[in-house]
């Protein structure tokens, strides 16, 4: 357990240090969401109708954009060859390093999409739907993406591979999660959409940290 | 020739890609199947003079 | 013999070897005659008039494009359970067909939408699915190319191949939950009364059977590439030291 809580915190401690990029996903996000409109038109009707989907898609991107440094710095130090000795079991790790990709970056999200959903004119009924889905989903969208950082992390310039492997699997929590923000702004009910995503997060959290800790102990190998 | 009709385009283009698609298809397959096969019985021998 | 004995390299290459020459007559001629048939033999449908005579391509192809994923997927999980090379090799020799049969069903799916539905695409469940399932294939031989050891690379593609497998799952079902769609159901089932008239029936079997025949052929020679690649590799590397 205090092997469990000093890697946390050291994680933590890397991304929020200078240099660490705790803040790079969420400034990606606002860069995300103000160019949308520039792109699509100031026109707040048609705004309004693709805010959800556009919300999410900008933090897919966002999450994405820190993966590849998961377990790549950790591997090129050789930090991850001592974690692998350490007490904990791989599957840990990988967890608790998904956990601070999570807090560092997918929490930030869940904060500053209310505040951005303003300015694309979100209907009212969408934003507790939107944040609930952001809160229960976006820690799949770490505890996947770790998965493909682990299948990556040998590989140099894995970056866009990363992102060929990784978008694919965050199709589901895509869905589920803006279904849950147009549904309720269209009047319907979020609850079945709602349930899904968390669904699948549950799912996630079971299965991902043995596929990334699989894959990292090939590529120790 | 069958009739067709309007749907010619559609039905002949449907046919003509699928044919082209596995026609590239096996002659990828035959043509790396080919090479790989000429290098490695290159390297064999290669490997065979060196040990006489 | 036990089926696991093929996973033995060299009895694998004796035996396909010996299979492929009729492997290969089998497919051209199973394939010639449902193609044949299918485009010279068959009534017009009454609804979809000519444009029926897509199905003999269409829906072979798509039932490849799923069955070749599922196939890499058992050959990725023997690899990672017994450590069989001609089972990895098999799963990366697979790939590109895969891919190849999901472009070909979305083409001619194309093809028929655009007279039949007034449209070449839909953003309708399964359109949508095959689209998915194409990135899947590309994420898996982008992976395998990217890595140099070819062992490391087996066990990462396999387990990009299982992970993949249950994504693409749930995908079909959140895609389903997303819109509902144009495309009609299966037409296949063993319940008479849902399924297709059997002049259209028996020669969709037979090109279903030369499609099934095609991959084989081509499992097998990709395969057997695939195992003498490895070898000339070893060679290289040892011809350095």
């Amino acid at each position: 357990m205090r092997a469990a809580r000093a890697l946390l915190l050291r994680e933590l401690a890397l991304a929020l240090r200078s240099g660490g990029g705790a803040g790079l996903g969420l400034a990606f996000f606002l860069i995300v969401l103000l160019i949308a409109p520039l792109g699509i038109g100031p026109e707040l009707g048609l705004l309004s109708r693709v805010a959800p989907g556009l919300i999410w898609i900008a933090a897919l991107l966002a999450c994405l954009l820190s993966l590849d440094r998961l377990f790549q710095a950790d591997l090129e130090d050789g930090s991850l060859d001592v974690l692998a000795l350490s007490p904990l079991p791989m599957e840990a790790v990988v967890a608790l390093k998904a956990l601070a990709h999570w807090l560092t970056t997918g929490l930030p999200l869940v904060v500053a999409a209310p505040v951005l959903a303003l300015t694309l004119a979100l209907p009212g009924p969408a934003y507790l739907p939107m944040v609930i889905g952001l809160l229960i989903g976006t820690p799949a969208l770490s505890f996947i993406g770790a998965v493909g950082a682990a299948l990556t992390v040998g590989i140099r310039r894995g970056g866009l591979l990363l992102s060929l492997l990784v978008l694919p699997l965050y199709i589901p929590t895509l869905i589920f999660g803006a279904q849950a923000a147009i549904r309720a702004g269209r009047g319907l009910d979020p609850a079945t959409p709602l349930l899904l995503t968390g669904a699948i997060t549950l799912f996630t959290l079971a299965l991902a940290p043995f596929a990334a800790a699989a894959a990292l102990r090939i590529n120790l190998r | 020739m069958p009739e067709l009709g309007k749907y010619a385009f559609a039905v002949l283009s449907s046919y003509a890609v699928t044919l082209i698609g596995i026609a590239v298809l096996i002659a990828i397959t035959l043509w790396r199947a080919r090479k790989v096969r000429r290098d490695l019985a290159r390297a064999e021998t290669m490997m065979r003079r060196r040990h006489e | 013999m036990s089926l696991w004995e093929l996973a033995n390299p060299t009895l694998f290459m004796r035996l396909s070897g010996r299979m492929l020459p009729v492997l290969w007559v089998l497919a051209a001629a199973t394939l010639a005659t449902g193609l044949i048939w299918g485009f010279f033999g068959t009534p017009e449908e009454a609804r979809q008039g000519a444009s029926v005579k897509i199905l003999f391509i269409h829906v072979p192809a798509a039932m490849m494009a799923i069955n070749i994923y599922a196939m890499m997927f058992v050959t990725s999980l023997v690899w990672l359970i017994r450590r069989h090379h001609v089972s990895a090799l098999a799963a990366r020799a697979a790939a590109p067909v895969g891919a190849t049969m999901t472009v070909l069903a979305l083409l001619t799916g194309a093809f028929w939408g655009q007279p039949i539905w007034g449209a070449p695409w839909d953003w309708d469940p399964r359109l949508t699915s095959f689209f998915i399932l194409f990135l899947f294939y590309l994420g898996y031989i982008a992976l395998w190319a990217a890595i140099e050891d070819p062992d490391k690379a087996a066990d990462l593609t396999s387990v990009l191949a299982l992970v993949g497998s249950v994504f693409a799952l749930l995908s079909r079902y959140a895609v389903n939950f997303w819109n509902q769609g144009l495309h009609q159901d299966a037409t296949l089932s063993l319940d008479s009364r849902t399924n297709i008239d059997n002049a259209f029936w028996v020669p969709l079997l037979i090109c279903i059977a030369g499609y099934f025949l095609l991959f084989l052929a081509l499992l097998l020679v990709r395969t057997r590439t695939e195992i003498r690649a490895r070898r000339l590799r070893a060679l290289m590397l040892s011809g350095v030291h």
